[in-house]
């Protein structure tokens, strides 16, 4: 397979998480999204290390899972915190810092 | 065909499907299986290209760990009354914008064809022999050029450990 194929793949993945962010309310939907973006960035490092035979790309995933994880923890402690507060999971409804 | 365009396209055809449905189904849990099913899926195409190591990272991190966790916070939430209320925000022109823009380059990518990018020369793989596996490959890369970073990881993950259990945790007076 040549890598331009697992770079559209890569492309059009991100396209969907980029829509999914910005037009769904719930606020899990959106956590899920940036992962579906992130996996999006892994699939295009594994493509380009797997053709310049060059690991680095691989051991950058690692960090990138990493961060995913991290980023899901926090984001989702954060959920139950305003949940707590607001009784709202709902993006457009938090806007007490809008002018 | 060969064997490995029929895996390639069937991955792809099921990355893509899932997160379609993992925006936009109604219901959040819905949501969550179908994006553990994107996540199968790219774990295929890691195995496709060679980096088996990360695929078993994928299905044990991913799909073990972070799904999981997502389930538990649905659970937490009560979703249904959610899943009555309207889906989409009604931010329409963002959203446009945004995907006309970035359909509009995949799409010139794709008109022009793999020769308008300027793609490095493949360098030849190391000598065979001194080591063998993915996993062996990439934990030598991790533990000598990447210590440092290795290490920070850890402790970014110790930061965000104690940040959700302080966020996540009531707080005293409460309830």
């Amino acid at each position: 397979m040549p890598v331009t194929h697992y770079l559209v793949l890569s492309m059009a993945l991100l396209i969907i998480g980029t829509v999914g962010v910005l037009t769904r309310r719930n606020i899990i939907v959106i956590l899920m999204s940036i992962e579906l973006i992130l996996n999006a960035v892994n699939i295009n490092l594994v493509a380009f290390s797997n053709y310049l035979q060059n690991i680095n790309g691989q051991v950058f995933t690692i960090f990138v899972i990493t961060d995913a994880a991290a980023e899901a923890a926090v984001g989702l402690g954060i959920l139950i915190a305003l949940f707590r507060n607001k009784e709202t999971v709902h993006a457009d409804e938090i806007d007490i810092l809008r002018w | 065909m060969q064997l490995d365009s029929i895996l390639f396209y069937l991955f792809a055809v099921q990355i893509l499907f899932s997160a379609l449905m993992t925006i936009t189904r109604r219901n959040v849990v819905y949501s969550a299986v179908w994006l553990i099913s994107t996540l199968v899926g790219v774990a295929g195409i890691y195995l496709l290209q060679g980096a088996e190591f990360l695929a078993g990272v994928q299905i044990i991190l991913y799909i073990g760990g972070i799904t999981v966790l997502f389930l538990f916070v649905i659970m937490l939430v009560p979703v249904s009354e959610e899943s009555r209320q309207r889906r989409f925000s009604s931010q329409l022109w963002a959203v446009l914008i945004v995907a006309v823009l970035l359909t509009g380059e995949l799409g010139y990518f794709l008109w022009q064809g793999a020769d308008s990018f300027q793609m490095g020369e493949p360098t030849p793989p190391a000598e065979i022999g001194t080591v063998t596996t993915n996993s062996e490959q990439i934990g030598q890369v991790l533990f000598s050029e990447y210590l440092l970073p290795f290490e920070l990881a850890s402790i970014l993950l110790l930061v965000a450990m104690i940040g959700a259990v302080v966020m996540a945790k009531a707080r005293p007076g409460e309830e």
